[in-house]
């Protein structure tokens, strides 16, 4: 099968714009990223079916003119999930402006505060030291 | 009847909780039942174990890997299955008073499933199983010992008891299994019968005397034992006396008649006992805490044992086994008088405790014999069992190694350090004595209460076996050596007796219970010669050092990996697509032999398009423009389908473009213009980059992928099929609802879940949305007005011709989706497309006329529209199965209404309904529709009339001006339902 090349650019670009917006810190800038990805991923499906033809519908179109109706199946089903999910992220990038007035994604704190550990060469809180030694102390109904 | 017994124990630890909520602590008396019926059972063994006999009982388990449950008695096996039960039934009964006012009755099934764990441990054959067992008595007294997890000392404790007896574990499972390999069985009887030689088999039997090692607690393991006094008393006096530290001694008396004369095998055994031996009885010298006091004498006496029982001689062997009752019965009445001394005094220390022999006779009385046994005072167990163990081990030096090969230096050494540990062990005993029940000169006497009866029974019957074992020598030896002749080398022990004549041992007696009087009556210049030694780093210490090592390193390794940058974490998923993705790229040569530019010409303009508004959405700054941009790929994507000959995909990409961009606009409005007001950083260039890298290596694949296809689709079946099966034209539509209709049901779940999720982050409090009726609300304006509830909106922000052009579009909307959602099955459309179409149209009233049109329109909650519709898709899925069919399976419904198929008019015949065909699954579509109607209803709900209500009581955000930021919410409680906050204003 000779693929369609227009297609598989295009794909890869909306890709790549999405990549960009991706590894950006606002929430609303992410989003889009995911929404223009999602567009070009939509697009691969149709570089997989093959070549173009007539609307699968029986009787409008003749088998062999038809086009792929499987991959079209698929991308109906993820361009709606996309609008779900699109629309819960906005919206979470708008509780995120009336929290804290940005929108932008912080770094874990916990993850800091295990930087901070390891740069003190520290133990973790887990770590608890025992000590029941022969000193003759009672420590054991401490 | 081993595997019913064990069985009963755990039914009835299972019903513990039940137990100690109706009975509290008299449910310890129902616990100890089993253990009972255990002991009972075992007696009845007696006729056949005196004679030798063995008793065996099996069931297959993993058939394939040789391991099945098998039990396999002789004498060891019963002896210690005698101590397990009847120790246990004790301990449990004596539990009852002990723990009578205790907060929790956490002990009760616990002890109970422990004590079924031990007789399985001491009964099985199959070494796997066996090492089951191990593994479940440490988690039981992990969990024992962790009795008050608020307490540091429980948790320290158990915590260390866990990793250091399941290190041991692990590296006796190494050695089950390859001692399972070299022999072919995992049968610990057949094992024996013919042990393995050579180096690995050494390496094997070395292991397992590891696991058994660090389970007794001797050195260099010692150092847990001592803490998991931390758990309550009786607790100790089961796991941590008579039965669990005891495993390890069973298993090396179990494999010292076999391995005994493995490569070091007995010096391990010889200079580990007795070091623990020394070390232990040493340190108990100091204690002032009654109970650490006797933990150190049991570590010190493990050693003894374990040097006796694997030493591997006859007479060490029966020496070992008397010891081992001996002080399986003696270390249990000590610890429970510890117990009742606590309970009666309210303390254990014994620099706090005086006159409690004339307060509780009798306590003194048991707690007296018990000490005598323990420091091996005639006439008790522990005298002619301490006999029998100086003879056997002057064996050593009198018969020159005895079979050993030990040379006579070092057994005059061994016999010295176990005279030595004798004598500690003797000081020790009379300091618990003394420091329990003695008159002491300046010591307040504490107030005693007298213990009840029943509290003392268990440590009564004990102490009255210790005494009563001290006569019954002959009978004992004769038992024991049935085990002891199972040892191949050494001479005969002349047996268990109180008297012997006036022989070697009995002076080395003697001679350590003088010298350990005399060090009782030193202690005070012991106590300041101890005080001297310097402190050494212990393996406890080292233990502690590798723990918190362990825990640094964890942080390392945690700080290094886990950034905690959502940004870095999505560039290193993207990296490793494009590094083995992109990588395979590199190596294949499938490469497609050729390509076609393009399908039709247009497709390369509104490529171009869709790629330039692509970088200019990536690149825009401001909120809106990237969202509009955004639009322009989504739309021309809808183009492009349009051109591929999808019309289906078209029509719903056009229509959830639609969506998403007024849902957008809902929520930017309250949103700054901008992203970003920062100066672009040496980032972008990284990420300009790693955007390249996956756009190409995506482009490439999908060129390879495509081109690499040699074999026909999947669904080139699909336009018989479709027909046949699903009645329909439209083949991506019967694709949705029957084919693939598993897909759908689980895109519609998520759909519903999405629409929750943005309702909930709204209004917090319930997704549920109160719709106000328009009764008595002046807002409303007369019939006749283009949109009613446009009165309650701000007359400035009124659009008159939008109202007249949504008035007249509304219900034209309404007819197209509803045509849509039943046309979709043989002509483009279907339950998506419908539901949007509908969606778009109340979202139109809404745009039109505000939040009060939208109730208007849609007088109910989303949620019922969403519940109905998911109910409705279920039904569908699921009635054919219930007809007798397949889930999802399609029916065709022919319809003729009579009278109504024609119109014959004078121009000719005209089709009225003519012959109606109603598939089934468009029940499944018209479910899709409402869902789909659903999810629009709640967004422009939550997103379009939630944010109004926010914005009306400053709980929105304020975008500032010239500024990426927003000023917070003043007011972040949950949103009241939409038409609250008008309802507060119009009274």
């Amino acid at each position: 099968m000779s693929p369609n090349l227009t297609l598989a650019i295009v794909a890869g670009a909306l890709v790549a714009c999405g990549v960009y917006l991706i590894t950006e810190r606002s929430l609303s800038r992410i989003l889009m990223g995911v929404m223009v990805a999602g567009n070009g991923v939509n697009i691969l499906f149709l570089v997989a079916s093959g070549r173009a033809g007539g609307p699968p519908l029986i009787g409008v179109t003749p088998k062999e003119d038809m086009s792929d109706p499987l991959p079209q199946a698929f991308v109906l089903t993820a361009i709606v999930i996309a609008l779900a999910t699109a629309a819960f992220l906005v919206t979470m990038a708008y509780r995120s402006f009336q929290l804290n007035g940005h929108d932008e994604v912080a770094d874990d704190v916990e993850d800091a505060r295990i930087r901070a550990l390891a740069l003190a060469d520290e133990a973790s809180d887990s770590f608890e030291e025992i000590r029941f030694s022969d000193t003759g102390v009672d420590v054991v109904s401490e | 009847m081993v595997s019913a017994i064990i069985v009963a124990h755990l039914a009835v630890a299972m019903c513990a909780p039940m137990l100690s909520s109706r009975l509290g602590a008299r449910g310890y008396l129902v616990m100890a039942a089993a253990p009972t019926v255990a002991f009972g059972w075992l007696l009845t063994l007696a006729p056949s174990m005196t004679a030798g006999g063995t008793y065996t009982e099996s069931f297959t388990w993993i058939a394939r890997l040789g391991v099945g449950i098998d039990y396999r008695i002789g004498m060891l096996q019963w002896l210690l299955a005698l101590i397990v039960s009847g120790v246990g039934a004790l301990v449990l009964i004596y539990c009852r008073w002990y723990f009578a006012e205790a907060p929790n009755q956490r002990p009760m099934g616990l002890l109970t499933a422990f004590a079924a764990a031990m007789l399985g441990l001491v009964t099985v054959d199959n070494l796997v199983v066996l090492y089951l067992f191990w593994e479940l008595t440490t988690v039981f007294s992990y969990l024992l010992i962790g009795y008050d997890p608020t307490r540091r000392a429980n948790r320290s404790a158990a915590l260390t008891a866990l990793i250091v007896t399941t290190t041991g574990g692990l590296a006796m499972l190494v050695g089950i299994v390859t001692l399972g390999v070299l022999s072919g069985t995992l049968s610990l009887s057949a094992i024996l019968d013919a042990p393995p030689n050579g180096p690995l088999a050494t390496t094997a039997a070395l292991l397992m005397l590891v696991g058994a090692l660090s389970k007794s607690a001797l050195v260099p393991f010692h150092f847990w034992l001592p803490g998991a006094m931390a758990a309550p008393t009786p607790i100790s006096a089961y796991l941590h006396a008579a039965a669990m530290v005891k495993a390890g001694v069973y298993l090396v008396a179990a494999l010292a008649p076999a391995f005994a004369t493995v490569p070091f095998w007995r010096p391990a055994v010889g200079v580990l006992g007795a070091a623990t031996m020394i070390v232990g009885g040493w340190r108990a010298l100091r204690q002032n805490d009654l109970k650490l006091l006797l933990a150190y004498g049991t570590v010190s006496q493990l050693g003894f044992l374990v040097l006796l029982s694997g030493f591997g001689t006859r007479a060490a062997a029966l020496a070992g086994v008397a010891m081992l009752t001996a002080h399986a019965l003696f270390k249990s009445t000590l610890f429970l008088v510890v117990g009742v001394v606590d309970h009666s005094a309210g303390t254990r220390d014994l620099t706090r405790l005086t006159g409690l022999a004339r307060a509780m006779p009798l306590v003194a009385v048991i707690g007296g014999i018990g000490a005598a046994s323990m420091a091996g005072l005639p006439p008790t167990l522990g005298f002619i069992a301490k006999e029998s163990a100086l003879e056997a081990l002057t064996y050593l030096v009198e018969y020159h190694g005895d079979g050993t090969g030990l040379t006579p230096a070092l057994a005059v050494c061994l016999l010295a350090a176990v005279v030595l540990g004798s004598m500690l062990t003797v000081a020790y005993s009379l300091r618990w004595w003394w420091g329990a029940f003695a008159d002491k000169r300046d010591v307040t006497a504490p107030e005693v209460h007298r213990p009840s009866m029943g509290f003392v029974a268990a440590p009564t019957l004990l102490a009255a076996a210790s005494l009563a074992g001290g006569f019954v020598g002959p009978p004992l030896t004769t038992l024991f050596e049935t085990y002891a002749t199972t040892v191949p080398g050494g001479h005969e022990s002349h047996g268990l007796a109180l008297w012997h004549g006036l022989t070697v041992p009995l002076g080395l007696s003697l001679l350590a219970i003088g010298l350990g009087a005399v060090l009782f009556w030193q202690r005070d210049a012991i106590a300041s010669a101890q005080a001297t030694f310097p402190v050494v780093k212990g393996s406890d210490e080292l233990y502690n050092e590798t723990m918190r090592r362990l825990d640094v390193l964890a942080v390392e390794v945690t700080a290094r990996t886990q950034r905690g940058s959502l940004a870095s974490y999505t560039a290193i998923v993207l990296a490793v697509v494009v590094l083995l993705a992109g990588g395979a790229l590199l190596w294949t040569v499938h490469w497609p032999a050729s390509v076609r530019a393009y399908d039709y010409l247009p497709q390369m303009l509104v490529g171009a398009l869709i790629v330039v508004a692509g970088v200019l959405a990536a690149t825009s700054r401001g909120r809106v423009r990237a969202l509009l941009l955004v639009g322009v790929t989504g739309y021309g994507t809808a183009v492009l389908f349009l051109m591929h000959g999808g019309p289906d995909l078209a029509l719903t990409q056009v229509l959830v473009e639609t969506v998403a961009l007024i849902v957008f606009v809902m929520v930017l409005r309250r949103l700054p213009k901008y992203f970003t007001t920062r100066p672009l950083g040496s980032m972008r260039w990284w990420r300009i980059v790693l955007a390249l890298c996956v756009g190409l290596t995506v482009t490439l694949l999908a060129l390879v992928a495509a081109g690499a296809r040699v074999a026909q689709p999947v669904s080139v079946d699909y336009y018989e099929a479709a027909y046949s099966f699903g009645y329909g034209k439209n083949i991506v539509n019967v694709t949705l609802v029957d084919t693939r209709a598993w897909d759908t049901i689980g895109e519609i779940a998520v759909l519903v879940v999405a629409a929750t999720g943005v309702a909930s982050l709204i209004f917090l409090r319930s997704r549920v949305q109160r719709v106000r009726g328009r009764e008595g609300d002046p807002a409303f304006g007369a019939r006749g007005m283009w949109l009613r509830a446009s009165g309650a909106l701000d007359p400035g922000s009124r659009s008159l011709i939008f109202e007249v052009v949504t008035r007249i579009l509304f219900t034209v909307m309404m007819l197209v989706s509803v045509y849509l959602l039943l046309a979709g099955h043989n002509a483009p459309g279907g339950g998506f497309a419908g539901g949007m179409v509908a969606g778009i149209a109340l979202m139109l009233r809404y745009l039109a006329a505000g939040r009060r049109e939208l109730d208007e329109a849609a007088p109910f909650d989303a949620g019922r529209l969403l519940g109905l519709g998911l109910a409705l898709s279920v039904l569908a899925a699921v009635t054919p199965a219930l007809l007798g069919g397949k889930i999802f399976q399609s029916y065709d419904i022919t319809l003729v209404i009579p009278g109504w198929e024609y119109l014959q008019t004078p121009f000719g015949t005209w089709t009225l309904f003519g012959e109606m065909h109603l598939v089934s699954s468009t029940i499944f579509d018209v479910g899709v529709y409402l869902i789909v109607i659903g999810v629009v209803l709640d967004l422009t709900r939550s997103l379009g009339a939630g944010i109004d209500i926010q914005s009306e009581q400053d709980q929105a955000p304020v975008p500032q001006p010239e500024s990426t930021r927003a000023r917070p919410a003043a007011d972040v409680s949950p949103t009241g339902s939409p038409t609250g906050p008008v309802g507060r204003a119009v009274p």
